[in-house]
């Protein structure tokens, strides 16, 4: 349990030599995988995000721990099952058709992983096809669309309904952001939530994956 | 390279100082004390003693100027140094004096009690960018006569920091020189450490008080610095041109300087005032009117030629509650203030003119300290050059969010103010409750308030605190003091 705990303080330090070191050592103590991830690594990262909340830490902070977290997810990563690999959830990220801004979506994509998410990311000018058929056949939770235009974030509505006619059951959940976005055209494009930055892109995509 | 502003040039300023001079040699200045008319004939000013009026000479004004200290350090009630009041170091204290306070709760203007003054005390004590307490205003709840030496002691009990204040009688020195001593022991450590600055006011135009003309050699017998404060009001009582007013106000302060070092050469002194346009509209003294921030800065210029530093009555605001024109009158004056060279900027939470203190604005105003405070460290290369490995970098990674680089300066090279400043996108403004300014300072107020820790003085100190001030009431028919906690 020590270790555990060691390896969640050096982890918010951002320190990713070490947590590789003490993620090794866990293993070759026979720690199970999935509670080096949830009581390490999650654990670490919950922290993380309750400091920069507070602003006792800021973004790079952050990125750091997150970028920690990858380098030991590569050591588990083969030892957890396919469920306990995608950890809190899976969530296919991308920014949406005819569009190419992807900062704000790498962003997301750091910090959902760092707060424990298996991510897929599509990259940019991502297709609502794209979208739903990568979500179906990696059995995602969630969704995730980012728009910088006005004039490219109409594509979400299609995405949000392509998946309704294909996933009628509504249990992958859609969540939308970017700066022309708002929680009301999220609403309005049938999107489950709205996020208005990466960190509460986190906290609403938690809240999606109960 | 400290970024800085000019509005005078160097005749002017020579300019300027002659005629202040003229007018001290030639038309004189009335002192209504008689000590202090006494000292100046034995000098060799000639004095009137009927007319309580001195003509100066050069001579004696040159001897003061060059027995006058280029700067002097302050010290926290435990001793630690806060201040370098020399250069163009600045260092924001809040406004003093004021009358009243505007009660967040009622958003009306109110007479302040002894509450108000302890809540004031607590919060000032952790605001960062704000170096020194000020007695900053009037608790309505003692006796007038005690009313200037019961907010000194006040802010020695509940704060840390050095306190800038004053006495309005001459009779009050006594006991506010004695609530020094009692916390730093003796006279001699009091002098090695001065703790306070008084602001010691001529009466415009070219008048000194029985009172503030006697605190300036009061305060000179026993190190304490003092702050002159001369207050030409341009187009009333004073010249309605800028140079017009600055060249009463070098008189008028020139006059003070010589008063303090023919008293005690090399007393500690600020080169100060509270200068002021007047509104021929309204009849009122604007505080945040730009010409009133342009003396302020010019005369700046004008104490640190003669080698003297500086302080001045600027980033205060003339509107009645916590309101753009709030915000912007501050921001300006604090930025000029800054860029001036101001040694020790009054005016941090003061409104209407300089009668009201609030502490909502003294949150906010301690966030703008914070951004002068960092725009005075002005631009520097830090690991810039050569810039071509960086931009690789950024090429590369396409973000510089976790390099090097920016974590190692990110703190150094940016300012993050407070939650009183809205940073936040629109949507995340509205999720956290669309919350205007005056309500995120109220949130602060109440956190700070929350978090406040009582400073580590002896209860020796403490108690002989209590004693002098229950003494010094009583001196005036008031038997206890108000109840405190």
């Amino acid at each position: 349990m020590e270790l555990l705990k060691q390896i969640s303080e050096t982890l918010q330090k951002g320190d990713h030599e070490q947590v590789v070191e003490l993620t090794r050592q866990a293993l070759a103590e026979n720690l199970k995988p999935k509670d080096i991830l949830d009581k390490g690594f999650i654990a670490g990262m919950d922290v993380v995000g309750e400091q920069f909340g507070w602003h006792e830490i800021f973004l790079p902070d952050v990125l750091m721990a997150a970028k920690a977290m990858h380098f030991g997810m590569e050591l588990l990563k083969p030892l957890l099952e396919s469920e306990e690999s995608a950890g809190l959830g899976r969530v296919v990220i991308g920014t949406v058709q005819g569009d190419l801004h992807d900062i704000g979506k790498n962003l997301v994509g750091i910090m959902l992983r760092g707060a424990g998410f298996e991510v897929i990311d599509l990259g940019n000018d991502v297709s609502p096809e794209d979208f739903v058929e990568t979500a179906i056949t990696e059995k995602a939770d969630v969704i995730g669309m980012s728009a910088l235009l006005t004039t490219t974030m109409s594509a979400m509505k299609k995405v949000t309904a392509l998946l309704k006619e294909k996933m009628p059951d509504g249990s992958i959940k859609t969540i939308v952001g970017g700066a022309p976005l708002s929680a009301r055209i999220a609403e309005e494009f049938g999107a489950d939530e709205y996020a208005y930055d990466a960190a509460n892109a986190v906290k609403r995509v938690k809240q999606l994956v109960p | 390279m400290r970024p800085g502003v000019k509005f005078l040039s160097d005749t002017l300023i020579e300019q300027i100082i002659d005629e202040a001079i003229q007018i001290l040699c030639k038309l004189g200045v009335e002192i209504h004390n008689k000590p202090v008319l006494e000292m100046l004939a034995d000098h060799g000013a000639v004095v009137d003693m009927q007319k309580w009026h001195v003509v100066f000479k050069q001579e004696i004004i040159e001897k003061a100027l060059g027995t006058s200290p280029g700067g002097f350090k302050l010290y926290d009630t435990a001793g630690t140094q806060t201040h370098d009041l020399s250069g163009d170091n600045i260092h924001f204290t809040p406004g003093s004096a004021a009358i009243n306070v505007l009660d967040y709760h009622t958003k009306k203007i109110r007479k302040p009690i002894t509450a108000d003054y302890i809540q004031y005390a607590k919060i000032v004590d952790q605001l960062e960018h704000i170096a020194s307490q000020s007695t900053a205003f009037i608790p309505s709840d003692v006796a007038d006569n005690v009313s200037d030496s019961y907010r000194l002691f006040l802010s020695l009990l509940y704060g840390r920091k050095p306190v800038v204040t004053g006495t309005f009688t001459i009779e009050s020195f006594e006991v506010m020189k004695d609530l020094q001593l009692a916390v730093r022991g003796s006279v001699e450590d009091l002098k090695a450490k001065p703790l306070t600055v008084f602001s010691c006011c001529p009466t415009s135009p070219l008048k000194w008080s029985d009172v503030t003309s006697q605190n300036v050699m009061d305060c000179a017998a026993y190190g304490i610095p003092v702050e002159f404060i001369s207050m030409p009001l341009a187009g009333f009582m004073a010249p309605v041109t800028l140079t017009g007013s600055l060249i009463q106000h070098t008189a008028e302060t020139l006059s003070g300087v010589v008063i303090s070092q023919l008293s005690v050469p090399g007393a500690p002194m600020l080169y100060g005032g509270s200068p002021a346009a007047f509104d021929v509209r309204y009849e009122t003294t604007p505080m945040g009117a730009i010409e009133t921030m342009m003396i302020d800065c010019a005369y700046a210029e004008i104490g640190r030629s003669l080698g003297l530093p500086t302080q001045a009555y600027i980033s205060l605001s003339d509107a009645k509650l916590l309101d753009a024109q709030a915000g912007l009158e501050g921001g300006i004056g604090a930025t000029l203030a800054a860029l001036a060279g101001i040694n020790n900027i009054s005016g941090p939470g003061m409104l209407d003119f300089e009668n009201c203190q609030s502490l909502e604005k003294l949150i906010l105003d301690n966030e703008i300290c914070g951004m002068t405070l960092r725009m005075v460290r002005g631009i520097e290369p830090r690991e810039d050059f050569p810039a071509l490995p960086l931009f690789q970098q950024l090429l590369d990674e396409k973000h510089l969010l976790i390099s090097d680089h920016t974590r190692k300066h990110l703190r150094a090279e940016h300012y993050f103010p407070g939650p009183v400043i809205d940073r936040a996108n629109s949507s995340r403004w509205e999720q956290e409750g669309s919350r205007t300014l005056e309500e995120r300072a109220h949130d602060e107020v109440n956190k700070l308030l929350e978090s406040y820790e009582a400073p580590e003085l002896s209860e020796g100190i403490k108690s002989e605190l209590v004693d002098l001030m229950e003494g010094e009431a009583r001196r005036y028919g008031q038997d206890s003091l108000p109840v405190r906690d």
